[in-house]
């Protein structure tokens, strides 16, 4: 009998104890506030921390006289899983009169990319990368087919 | 014609039963299980899944892709262990085209792949909590996690889907502050874990609720497949780690989880004790990580000879294997995989039939189910 | 000093000079009406907000921080939300039960807030038997999610529903026992002798072990009475989706939560009264100087900070613990609370009898 006792107050010691322990805990974090992770985000909109090579979207870079590195080889066509590439090529001709396969068009769809990072992996020239814009919310799809290379850009010299 | 009814035929047996659908849309169903459940009261007598809500045809999807471009859909079948899950697919046309692999390359998948069990395990824990009605057990795992998140987006440039373990290596090296972070959360880390024990482990309730709930013993853990904490949770040595080492899991030192209970607190002991191994695991390597390349050199069409393979990795979840079937050509002719929750949702039924409500949510909860993970 | 009486008299002498009798004390009870939903919807207001950040604050969040100074307007911005939604009646529900519950729901709520003493003067209805009567009135609470779940025809709300009767039915019995402890030691079930009687010590400091052990179990009980986590069975949102106000949309379902809010109002402020002394200030022995400080903070402060005490300590259990299993919760009461209530009951009443107490 007062071992039967004793076994149960002994519980209720024993599961009060416990309780209290978390309360002890949630007591913690609700007096310091300090520990709040949240983060506003519309409000740090130009510091949001974000890993260096964050995959935002597919970008093509361009030097300051409006030139890229793309010699529309094709290789990220290739390696995208998704179809999101499409490069249209013309035929252009150099300064030394000969005839040169250049792109006319790099067209991205976004919609369509899962950020795999196979095509910038895949490209020779380093021509693509990826870039840190995320708010890429659109009412109209159209706004999400993008032309990479900017207008009237050209292949960078040397670049094969 | 509804196409559940022969499915309905079979669950209620006289009109006074009793059916409930859980899900797809449900609370504690964590994506879009579907369950059947009849009861008596409030007492389970049946328990029925319905999958094919998440199907994406994952497997058939991998056929029409190249060797290298078909291991990134994995990241989407268990998107908790999205690193093993590409791991298992790059160590299987690793297999095939018979590469072998750098030190450094190895290192650094097993250094991602305890972090992602760290994470997963971290997301589970809270999110059993919320299944069991706690809501801040969710709030204080999901800090965790977002720490690892955040070394991956500094390493791979995403945080769940990462594409990161190739065929041949790693698809870039590490970030240069790699280390250094790993290492300052791993401190915090191993601080932090004392409060997990102190807002659910020792908790009265949270043990009533779990202990002796939802026993599976070890035969049946064998007989329905289970694998991963659950199975070592019953008693059964399961650890692909320790069992068939891959990528140099046979140089380190770890202890397999296993308790015997086979009961919803064993699973949760086991998880909990995994974590605390795969801190020890990532402890071992990330001081020394080789130097050297991180990619083996391959070429640039992977092309495997006519011939099938499989390989298995250890998920957060339990056992994956992905078996490849070439047929020489640059596509693979059939992939398919063995996800551990499949297995573990057909034993949902015996493990809470007799149990109440709660309880069929408790045992969902320690299951750690990952829907896509079950349908592909 | 402050008291509202003087208000109350002017506004009587005001409207006898207008007013026949007979339209003086409707416009009175017209006045009061208006006086006291205005303060519920206020309380109401009041402690959804102190919910959202008590919880965000322990689960390292901020919680509600838009709309208004510190997100203080995030509130009244979300009943407007629900006050344009849709009122849905699902095809198969009892549609007059389905409308009627939360009415009961409401009702209910408003009456047992009759009693409730705020100050010595602020106070709707003295009654000899308040404390009786609260108890009597709060229980009717169940026959809302009643009908609330088994209107609703779903199956859900009816699991949800059955549990909270089953609940509530039992936790009735130790909190109900509870206060019996009080009304012994007071010797009276009217909240202002109640409350006079502590004005030497509040019945916490001076009731010794018992009374502490009946604050435990009061607040525990009442928790369970409020359907509140860790012993929500009746919502139970892992198990029943929302459980027994799964199909209630609206402001249906905000009627609902203004029922859930006041009942968690009304159990604090019985708990302040019986336990904590009312809107009785802390007096500590001998010290005049402390006691005279104690004495400016008005009444109405001391009986509101008490009350929200109680109520922070029940959001702090909501957001710490687990929720408990059915046949857990039903065995808690059985087997723990109950039993131990009732000794404690034996103990007070000798304690009572033999005047060990002070």
């Amino acid at each position: 009998m007062i071992r039967y006792l004793a076994m149960y107050f002994g519980s209720i010691i024993k599961g009060v104890k416990s309780l209290l322990k978390g309360m002890r805990l949630t007591g913690y974090y609700f007096t310091h506030h300090k520990e709040i992770i949240t983060q506003q985000y519309p409000e740090n909109r130009d510091n949001v921390p974000m890993g260096d090579r964050f995959r935002g979207e597919v970008v093509m870079l361009h030097n300051e006289s409006n030139e890229h590195r793309c010699t529309g080889c094709t290789a990220c066509e290739i390696a995208c899983p998704n179809g999101t590439i499409k490069i249209i090529s013309k035929w252009e001709v150099n300064a030394e009169g000969k005839k040169k396969k250049a792109i006319d068009q790099f067209v991205y769809h976004l919609g369509m990319c899962t950020f795999c990072n196979l095509c910038i992996v895949s490209c020779p020239t380093d021509a693509i990368v990826m870039a840190k814009d995320f708010e890429h919310s659109s009412y109209d799809r159209k706004t999400l087919t993008k032309i990479l290379n900017k207008p009237g850009s050209k292949i960078e010299t040397g670049v094969e | 014609m509804n196409i559940f009814e022969p499915e309905n035929k079979k669950l209620v047996e006289s009109e006074q039963d009793f059916v409930v659908n859980v899900g797809p849309q449900h609370p504690s169903t964590h994506g879009v299980l579907h369950l059947k459940i009849k009861l008596e009261g409030e007492t389970i007598k049946a328990v029925q899944p319905h999958l094919g809500y998440i199907h994406r045809s994952i497997e058939k999807m991998s056929e029409a892709g190249s060797y290298r471009q078909f291991s990134y859909l994995t990241s989407r079948m268990d998107y908790l262990s999205s690193h093993m899950n590409n791991q298992a697919c790059a160590l299987a046309v690793e297999k095939a085209i018979q590469v072998e692999v750098p030190e450094r390359a190895k290192v650094i998948r097993i250094l991602m792949a305890e972090l992602t069990r760290l994470a997963s395990h971290q997301l589970w824990w809270g999110a059993m909590g919320l299944d069991l009605g706690a809501i801040t057990p969710f709030f204080i795992g999901f800090r965790d996690r977002e720490e690892i998140l955040e070394i991956f987006e500094d390493t791979c440039g995403t945080r769940l889907t990462m594409n990161y373990v190739v065929p041949g290596g790693v698809m870039v090296d590490l970030h240069p502050d790699f280390q250094k972070k790993v290492v300052a959360f791993l401190g915090r880390f191993k601080k932090r874990i004392k409060e997990y024990d102190d807002l659910v482990t020792g908790n009265i309730i949270f043990e009533q609720r779990t202990k002796g709930v939802g026993v599976i013993s070890a035969e049946d853990a064998i007989s329905y497949g289970c694998s991963g904490p659950v199975a070592r949770a019953s008693g059964v040595s399961c650890d692909i780690r320790k069992l068939h080492p891959y990528d140099g899991y046979e140089k380190l030192e770890f202890k397999e989880c296993i308790e015997t209970e086979g009961d919803c607190f064993a699973r949760y002991k086991v998880r909990m004790e995994e974590m605390k191994e795969s801190v020890k695991i990532i402890e071992q390597l990330i001081d020394n990580i080789p130097e050297g390349d991180f990619q083996a050199k391959t070429k640039n069409v992977l092309k495997p000879p006519k011939g099938e393979w499989f390989t298995r990795v250890e998920t957060a979840r339990g056992e994956l294997g992905v078996y490849l079937i070439s047929d020489g050509t640059m596509k693979p002719y059939r992939v398919k995989f063995r996800s551990p929750n499949f297995s573990h949702v057909s034993a949902l039924e015996h493990m809470s039939k007799g149990g109440k409500i709660g309880d069929l949510v408790a045992i969902m909860a320690t299951l750690d189910l990952v829907i896509p993970d079950v349908d592909r | 000093m402050y008291d509202f009486s003087g208000v109350t008299r002017g506004i009587h002498e005001f409207l006898s000079g207008h007013f026949s009798p007979l339209g003086v004390t409707l416009w009175e009870m017209v006045i009061a009406g208006v006086v006291l939903l205005l303060s519920l919807v206020l309380i109401a207001f009041t402690l959804g907000y102190m919910e959202r950040k008590v919880a965000a604050f322990m689960q390292l969040r901020l919680g509600p921080n838009r709309v208004g100074f510190r997100g203080t307007l995030q509130i009244v911005a979300d009943t407007l939300k629900l006050l344009f939604k849709e009122t849905f009646v699902p095809q198969a529900a009892d549609k007059m039960l389905f409308n009627l519950a939360p009415i009961i729901m409401v009702v209910v709520t408003m009456l047992s807030l009759a009693p409730i003493p705020f100050t010595e003067t602020l106070q709707f209805y003295d009654m000899n038997i308040g404390v009786f009567y609260v108890s009597a009135v709060t229980s009717i609470g169940v026959v809302g999610i009643l009908m609330a779940g088994w209107s609703s025809n779903n199956k859900y709300s009816l699991l949800g529903a059955m549990r909270s009767g089953a609940q509530i039915v039992s936790y009735e019995l130790s909190a109900g026992l509870s206060i019996i402890v009080i009304v012994a030691l007071s010797g009276s079930m009217q909240f202002s002798e109640i409350v006079q009687s502590q004005a030497n010590g509040w019945w916490i400091f001076k009731g010794h072990i018992p009374v502490w052990i009946a604050f435990v179990v009061f607040l525990i009980a009442g928790t369970a009475e409020l359907n509140r986590a860790p012993f929500d069975m009746a919502e139970a949102e892992s198990e029943l989706t929302a459980g027994f106000h799964t199909e209630y949309p609206g402001m249906r379902f905000a009627m609902f939560l203004l029922a859930e809010y006041l009942n968690m109002f009304i159990l604090a402020a019985i708990g302040a009264t019986l336990f904590l002394g009312g809107w009785m200030p802390l007096h500590i022995g001998n010290l005049e100087g402390f006691n005279k400080v104690m004495d400016f903070i008005p009444p109405l402060v001391w009986f509101m900070g008490k009350t929200f005490l109680i109520v922070f300590i029940i959001m702090w259990f909501r957001w710490t613990f687990p929720r408990l299993r059915i046949d857990q919760l039903l065995t808690l009461e059985w087997k723990f609370l109950m039993p131990i209530s009732l000794v404690n009951l034996i103990l007070v009443a000798l304690a009572v009898i033999l005047g060990l107490h002070f």
